[in-house]
């Protein structure tokens, strides 16, 4: 496969997984926000969904107030902002239109369609009028291009760099979306606060983080338990069938990543594959004992290194 | 009133015979219904991204730059007769203009034979001295031609196909015909029961195997890809549908590498051989280490590869020598020439006012007369007479007269029309039919072509550029 084939179903898959994730994180902001709570904690929520993708700066220089309408509408319709979902949807329909001839019809015409729409409901005020909604269809577009991907293309490698830049993607997500939730109740919650906050555990912002990665259900399956921090940290990092866990990604972008392997690859798989070690035999007390903010500071930088291993080994044209 | 021809309606209101069965149909058909279908079409049709660039368009949010070139329902019929003579033609002219292609960069024999002016070919922009002697598979330089045909009433009320043009550099449209098909068969169904309509979707295949037999020697298994400018290209829909549907590489300038006279794409394995290359770019951007120095969307060293033989370019470089429009008037005497028949298809009368006396005949007849430019393309660059105001032909005739070489002059020629639902109803637009032609070992095509149509009302301008639109085209099995 061309290199420059490669890259555009890699980045194809990765803003279109960017998308549907930050649909979650306001969405499930959005309900939080709806719960009786003080001005504060609602502006730290906001804030905080800047503070995953990083733009607390851009934002800064464009509003004053990190308030629910301003937050939403710099990420969903902002062009300039470019995580945006408006911004995340044309590049991935971008990156797919230039490799439109690799995909199947039907997917294509998905990535299409979904752009197309998406437009088409921003324009007529969807945005405005009933916000979780809107962030319900982003989801439930991604599941769908998701569906059509695996229900329609060849297993092959052009497979295989969409489902590798898919789970690159979410393993990086739901680790900023971790990272930011535990550090909003004050510090580095496992690290500075010790057995003396659990308290203030807030059943509400534990829950919202399971609901923003489809897991309060889940976690009920699997612990069948109150909710507790330790656990949705171990359910959101270390459990393998979880299909946003960090580890349940990582899984998928070795196995991904070995099927296309090359000559110049080795290393990348190497640090793929000891990453998925680590999560495969990491235990969540270790973990938090060295403090949950440095271990996934850590596991964001792992993540990107891979990234970077990716682009040098396969997309960048020799 | 100037003489007509309706490809559906007789002048006294009845209706051809091929068009009776289809008629009945569209007799049943309200004007609310087709118009819900024309609103289906461009919902798929932007669904499919079947789009098209116009050259400096402006952004329009959400679509870009892209615009739909419109889609008509109703069909183009051809009877089958009609057909097998305008096949027949078709393979006898473009068999002539490839003998041609090839001596104009070999001996040369229709130049000294005087039948062509030599300073004409040699001096023409579009004449490549960099192919003189060199030998492409088959002898075949134009793999893909794209031949605009249009039929044109006389005042009895009788009327003839002609050629307007070859397009022999890098012709489009074929998807159009494809997805016009395509969308025909899921709007109206039905019509594929009661009518007898040739298949066109083999196309693809077609064209695959073409390119393949276009290999150089000595390669069994070709490695084929379309080269495409990139995706802000206008045709670039028609580049990635034709890879997908040959289930071939669509590569761009940068994946392609030229090593040891070889050219390689850059692949997420290593480097690998490419043996044919059907180009959707211009001669001009190929190669700039050959040919223009910045063009960044071809390959440095393309040029080198393809004269060793080791790569074969479709359609080959220098085949805008044979499609120019200062040569457009020799060609049926290329048809007498190299195979000593009769030309099937008849060409525009023409005027080259590079001759003192067509250009005086231009000059006195310029509001009767279509002017084009030698080299113009797309509708630009020309005068439709008729058309024109006064200021407009004045223009013209300066031009003119600066430069008399750069000019040829033709008849306006009163298209056909074919019925076309627009705005308040149906009502009868020109067409024109472009249909391709495959050449290597033989020649193939698929039955009929794109027909294009004017949408504007009495506009004979049927250049998507300009306000065409398309239609599905049949024709007609016995």
């Amino acid at each position: 496969m061309l290199s420059r084939t490669a890259d555009h179903l890699y980045w194809m898959a990765r803003y279109m997984e960017r998308a549907e994730n930050t649909a979650r994180m306001l969405d499930i902001n959005y309900q939080t926000s709806l719960l009786p709570r003080s001005h504060d904690r609602a502006q730290a929520g906001w804030a905080g969904v800047l503070g995953i993708s990083e733009l607390t700066g851009q934002f800064q220089q464009q509003h004053n107030d990190a308030d629910a309408p301003n937050v939403m509408a710099f990420m969903v319709r902002e062009q300039e902002n470019a995580s945006s979902i408006h911004s995340c949807l044309r590049a991935a329909r971008e990156n797919a239109r230039a490799v439109r001839g690799t995909l199947t019809t039907e997917l294509w015409e998905t990535t299409n369609q979904t752009w197309i729409e998406f437009n088409r409901l921003l324009g007529q005020g969807e945005l405005e009028r009933d916000p979780a909604g809107l962030f319900e269809w982003v989801k439930f577009r991604s599941h769908l291009s998701r569906g059509v991907t695996l229900g329609t293309m060849l297993n092959d490698e052009a497979l295989h760099f969409i489902r590798a830049g898919t789970f690159l993607e979410r393993a990086d997500n739901t680790a900023r979306l971790l990272d930011v939730k535990f550090h909003a109740l004050a510090g580095d919650y496992f690290g500075s606060w010790g057995d003396e906050a659990a308290p203030e555990v807030d059943f509400y912002h534990w829950s919202a983080i399971l609901r923003s990665v489809s897991g309060f259900e889940i976690y009920r399956k699997v612990y069948r338990n109150v909710i507790r921090p330790d656990k949705v940290a171990e359910l959101l990092i270390l459990r393998p069938d979880m299909p946003r866990s960090l580890a349940a990604c990582l899984i998928e972008v070795v196995a991904n990543l070995n099927a296309v392997a090359n000559e110049q690859s080795g290393e990348t798989q190497r640090s793929a594959g000891r990453l998925q070690a680590d999560l495969q035999y990491g235990r969540i007390d270790e973990i938090l004992s060295t403090g949950l903010h440095a271990y996934l500071t850590h596991f964001l930088d792992r993540i990107n290194e891979i990234g970077a291993g990716v682009s040098r080994d396969f997309l960048v044209p020799v | 009133m100037k003489p007509g021809f309706d490809e559906m309606r007789l002048p006294d209101g009845g209706v051809r015979a091929h068009y009776g069965q289809y008629s009945q149909w569209l007799a049943t058909q309200s004007n609310e219904v087709m118009a819900a279908r024309r609103d289906e079409a461009e919902m798929i049709f932007r669904r499919v991204g079947i789009t098209f660039a116009v050259y400096g368009g402006k952004d329009e949010g959400s679509a870009g730059t892209e615009r739909l070139i419109p889609f008509d329902l109703i069909p183009r019929v051809i009877p089958a007769g009609e057909w097998r003579d305008m096949e027949m033609g078709l393979v006898q002219r473009v068999t002539a203009l490839n003998r041609f292609l090839h001596d104009v960069y070999h001996d040369q024999e229709i130049l000294k034979a005087g039948i062509i002016p030599k300073e004409q070919v040699i001096n023409n922009a579009q004449f490549r001295p960099e192919m003189i002697g060199v030998d492409l598979p088959h002898q075949v330089y134009s793999v893909i031609s794209g031949i605009d045909i249009v039929r044109a009433a006389h005042a009895d009320g009788s009327a003839t196909y002609y050629v307007l043009e070859d397009n022999l550099r890098v012709p489009s449209g074929v998807s159009y015909m494809l997805e016009n098909r395509k969308m025909t068969m899921r709007l109206c169904p039905e019509l594929f029961a009661s009518n007898r309509i040739a298949p066109v979707a083999h196309y693809p295949d077609l064209l695959l195997e073409t390119l393949r037999e276009m290999a150089p020697a000595g390669v069994n298994e070709p490695t084929v890809v379309v080269l495409t400018p990139g995706m802000h290209n206008s045709a670039y829909y028609e580049h990635a549908f034709l890879a997908q549907q040959m289930g071939i590489f669509l590569v761009e300038g940068q994946d392609l590498v030229v090593k040891d006279k070889f050219v390689y794409m850059r692949t997420t394995q290593g480097l690998r051989r490419v043996d044919v290359i059907n180009r959707r770019l211009d001669d001009d951007f190929l190669d700039p280490s050959a040919f223009r120095p910045e063009s960044t969307l071809g390959c440095a060293g393309l040029l080198e590869a393809y004269k060793a033989g080791n790569v074969t370019l479709c359609n080959a470089i220098g085949t805008g020598v044979a499609d120019d429009k200062s040569i457009y008037p020799y060609v049926p005497k290329m048809v007498e020439f190299y195979l000593g028949e009769k030309p099937i298809l008849q060409n525009v009368p023409t005027y080259m006012c590079r001759k003192p006396d067509d250009l005086k005949y231009v000059l006195a007849n310029l509001p009767e007369l279509v002017v084009k430019e030698v080299h113009g393309a797309g509708g630009y660059g020309m005068l439709v007479g008729p058309a024109a105001t006064k200021a407009e032909i004045e223009d013209f005739r300066k031009a003119l007269i600066a430069r008399p070489d750069n000019y040829i002059g033709q008849p306006t020629l009163s298209l056909s029309s074919c019925p076309t639902f627009v705005n308040n109803g149906i009502a009868p637009r020109h067409i024109d039919l472009r249909p391709f032609v495959l050449s290597a070992k033989e020649i193939q095509m698929v039955p009929g072509g794109l027909t294009r149509v004017a949408l504007k009302e009495g506009s004979l301008v049927v250049n998507s550029s300009q306000g065409g639109g398309t239609k599905d085209t049949w024709v007609l099995e016995d």
